[in-house]
């Protein structure tokens, strides 16, 4: 993050001051139009059913803890969040390690067929990932993958690279060509130029790839919907939508559920916010 | 791994090595062979697991979905069935895959002309210098940061019939408008752009501070020591330089509204959608081609949704994009 900031200089530290009301009052609308419907759902999941039937809109009175508790112990929460951990982060491996070494070379090499090979990347960029998904089901149960860890995550590494490139690649570009002249003096060769100067310099935009990667894995739906029909490997957006349409009159624990099956995402993105604006900036660049 | 590398040594040693900032010097030709093969080694061996999962997970799949159009297919056993192009005019004889179509262009339009404005004004708003910024930006992407099954799960419970929202409109007084939300036919399309709206926005405000981060602060500073009103600085000088960051939000909200799915299944009801009132292309491609198990029919309706998605991008990047894109590509800002 250190490093992230010394690269865009536009970023410099300003004295914050307290905005005018107007600002405040705008800006908690925002906020309250975001949290509100979630902060229903997680205080709703502390009610009980019969509570949420007679007032919808209410606030839990008495406070019950039994629905997360139920959650917890009973429902395969842990099992769905086990299998999304260790979905998500394969994903996000694949795509750091396949797309730097991709974006390394189109970064760096001068050779005959580069633009082409970057076009031919990019290419994925305008392909809908769900328009691929029946025949990707066909292809991957001939490869007999079908209800393995394997068959969510070597699609979704496929179809995260187009933009992990993207976003590296001129990243990569950007670290002066001083810096290997002088590695290569110092008789570095270019991978381990790679190793030992380009990927400490390039964490920044390696974390916002890896973010942008684990959070779109965490939160697939479809690919895992019909890849996974073995409810012991199912992810926990599986898991809530199970819940949500097998206990349909338990109002109390599809919302409880619900609120645990967002918590790992908020919490994540609580930390990584920053990194991610941050990021950004270079792939959007004006 | 071990760093020494001796053909990319100078083998004059020091003597001869180039000024700072030059290439290194011309090698005797023998080396200079050797130098090309290992590049290209590093090259090939580098780039091949990339390109091979690419290849194989993207570009196949798509390549399959074309061949298995053309068959009628229960997907058992290699298909044997040609029937040409008959799948895909049953398709667009289907009045509930033209209602899929109808609905994805109103998610699309929809999507740019409501979250577009909406987001432009929360983030010039949140890229004001103020107390507290950063918590409102966190709280402003909740929504995004959220699985598209926990929104819509949440949203349908709160839309449900005497749910929590109808009891907010009753008890302010406004107990009229109360909708069966997501079972009104006439309705439930809106209500569901209601829903990714509020889902999606989060995105856009991302990409717009992204991109007003690299708005220099210079230009604005200028402008207000010339007297210029916080209003005429925005209008004037960051809006123009917004353009490009504009433009990709819009191809990738347009692209992702097009092949929307998460959101329109869990929520909206099995009944309702097979009635077309709340189908889009990809719900209808996976009701068809997975659950009913018509597979030669629903690669059909993914090859349409390809080509609209394709024809789409190529239109939009040829009238929008272009300058942004060789911006991009040669990795230089312009």
């Amino acid at each position: 993050m250190t490093a992230n900031a010394t690269l865009s200089p536009s970023r410099r530290r300003r004295p914050v001051s307290w905005g005018n009301p107007l600002t405040y009052g705008l800006a908690l609308a925002v906020a309250a139009v975001s949290i509100v419907p979630v902060l229903y759902v997680i205080i709703g999941g502390f009610r009980t059913t019969p509570q949420i039937v007679a007032n919808p809109a209410g606030l839990p009175d008495p406070w019950v803890f039994d629905n997360y508790a139920r959650v917890l112990t009973q429902s395969g929460f842990w099992t769905q969040a086990f299998n999304s951990a260790v979905i998500a982060l394969g994903t996000t491996l694949g795509v750091v390690l396949l797309g730097v070494c991709a974006a390394f070379v189109l970064a760096r090499y001068t050779f005959r067929g580069r633009e082409v090979l970057y076009t031919f990347f990019t290419l994925g960029l305008l392909f809908p990932a769900g328009a691929a998904i029946l025949p990707l089901y066909l292809m991957l149960r001939d490869m007999n993958l079908i209800n393995s860890y394997f068959a969510v995550m070597l699609p979704q590494i496929a179809f995260a690279l187009p933009l992990t490139i993207v976003i590296l690649r001129p990243f990569l570009s950007a670290i002066p060509r001083e810096l290997e002249d002088a590695a290569a003096i110092d008789g570095t060769g270019r991978l381990g130029f790679l190793w030992r100067i380009m990927l400490p310099l390039s964490r920044p935009a390696l974390v916002t790839v890896g973010i942008l990667a684990f959070v779109a894995s965490w939160n697939a739906f479809l690919l895992p919907l019909l890849v996974l029909g073995d409810a012991s490997l199912h992810t926990l957006p599986l898991g809530v939508q199970n819940f949500s349409s097998q206990y349909t009159s338990d109002t109390a624990g599809i919302l409880a559920f619900t609120s645990l099956a967002m918590l790992p995402a908020l919490l994540f993105f609580t930390f990584a916010e920053k990194q991610i604006v941050g990021g950004l900036q270079g792939a959007v660049k004006g | 791994m071990t760093a020494t590398n001796p053909t990319t040594l100078d083998p004059a040693g020091g003597a001869s090595a180039p000024p700072a900032g030059l290439r290194p010097v011309r090698r005797p030709s023998k080396d200079r062979a050797a130098e090309t093969r290992r590049k290209w080694y590093e090259i090939i061996g580098l780039t091949t697991p990339a390109i091979v999962v690419y290849v194989t997970f993207v570009l196949v799949p798509m390549g399959f979905a074309l061949y298995y159009s053309l068959f009628r297919w229960r997907g058992v056993g290699p298909p044997t069935e040609y029937i040409g192009f008959d799948n895909y005019v049953m398709a667009f004889q289907d009045p509930i895959f033209l209602d899929a179509l109808r609905n994805n262009a109103i998610i699309v339009f929809g999507s740019l002309l409501l979250q577009g404005p909406v987001a432009l004004g929360v983030a010039l708003l949140l890229n004001r210098h103020f107390r507290g910024r950063t918590l409102f930006r966190l709280l402003a992407f909740v929504p995004y940061v959220l699985a598209e099954v926990t929104v819509g799960i949440m949203w349908k419970l709160i839309l449900t019939p005497n749910g929590s929202l109808d009891a907010l409109l009753q008890s302010i007084g406004l107990g009229g408008l109360v909708q069966a939300w997501l079972a009104d036919l006439d309705i439930v399309i809106w209500t569901l752009l209601f829903v990714l709206t509020w889902k999606y926005v989060g995105f856009a405000i991302i990409l717009l501070l992204a991109g007003l981060s690299n708005v220099p602060q210079e230009l604005n500073e200028a402008a207000a020591i010339d007297g210029a009103s916080w209003w005429q600085i925005q209008r004037h000088v960051t809006l123009p330089l917004l353009g490009p960051t504009i433009r990709i939000w819009m191809f990738l909200s347009m692209i992702g509204s097009l092949q929307v799915f998460d959101v329109i299944w869990v929520t909206s009801v099995p009944a309702v959608r097979s009635l077309g009132a709340s189908a889009t292309m990809a719900t209808y491609m996976v009701d068809n081609g997975f659950f009913a198990r018509l597979w030669g029919y629903g690669n059909a309706v993914a090859v349409i949704l390809f080509v609209i998605s394709f024809v789409a991008a190529l239109l939009f990047q040829r009238f929008l994009l272009r300058r942004d894109i060789q911006g991009a590509t040669t990795g230089r800002a312009n």
